[in-house]
């Protein structure tokens, strides 16, 4: 399944601002972090395991353990800064 | 009827905006309003100019959700929170929260809650400009402190 990857401030910066991926079904918010790391080393600096990365699925911020559905919108980003 | 939440490249008048929030509203008795804006220093060094950018749809989303959390927590009658984003100055404003009420004490209480909730969970990232050159701001532990305060579990600035 094809899902929209949109990443924001440093990230953005990094990787550009979307991407388009293809997950198996089921595929956890984890595992596409995984599989994005794998994808080149600006991926693997930038969406590093022990770095402080949050991530939304539908606009809403959800944990690594969250199941991705079919056409979801996906967005990883830095801790918030707004105010 | 004017929307509750507004994210902007303009600036905006807080006089004009409590007007419109309480007009027409004979029951409102107390009118709490916040308004944050740029420093020229931030953690020792000068600030020449700062960008602001954020994640469109989920911001509204997501600031829409703390008024609901609000509007349930604290008896007051109505928000208003414009948040600008893009390239900002030192003095210029970036963020406002007006609230109203029947007395003081829910209005005060729902502005600082409301601007405890948005510094750590709607999307929103600054870059300032430095004499050293740009680079992102970082998240406060204080804030998420700031909003455990109110019985709200906070974890923005953790590693």
């Amino acid at each position: 399944m094809k899902v929209d990857v949109r990443y924001f401030a440093s990230i953005r910066e990094a990787l550009g601002p979307r991407e388009a991926v293809d997950l198996p079904e089921g595929a956890t918010l984890g595992a596409l972090r995984d599989l994005l790391i794998a994808r080149s080393p600006a991926h693997a600096a930038a969406l590093a395991r022990g770095r402080a990365l949050r991530c939304a699925l539908d606009q809403t911020v959800a944990d690594e353990s969250a199941v991705i559905g079919a056409g979801a919108e996906v967005a990883f980003f830095p801790p918030v800064t707004g105010g | 009827m004017a929307p509750r939440v507004s994210i902007q490249t303009g600036d905006f008048d807080l006089s004009v905006e409590v007007a419109a929030l309480r007009a027409g509203d004979a029951g409102v008795g107390a009118v709490a309003a916040f308004v944050g804006t740029v420093r020229d220093r931030n953690d020792g060094q000068g600030v020449s100019a700062m960008e602001l950018e954020h994640y469109p749809g989920m911001t509204e989303r997501a600031i829409e959700a703390m008024i609901d959390t609000a509007q349930v927590r604290f008896d007051i009658r109505a928000v208003r929170v414009i948040h600008r984003v893009g390239r900002l100055q030192p003095q210029d404003q970036i963020v406002m929260v007006a609230v109203t009420s029947a007395h003081r004490g829910a209005a005060f209480q729902a502005c600082e809650f409301l601007m405890d909730y948005l510094k750590t969970q709607a999307p929103f990232w600054k870059k300032e400009s430095t004499p050293e050159g740009a680079h992102w701001v970082d998240a406060r532990s204080a804030d998420d402190e700031a909003l455990r305060r109110w019985g709200v579990d906070s974890a923005n600035a953790a590693p």
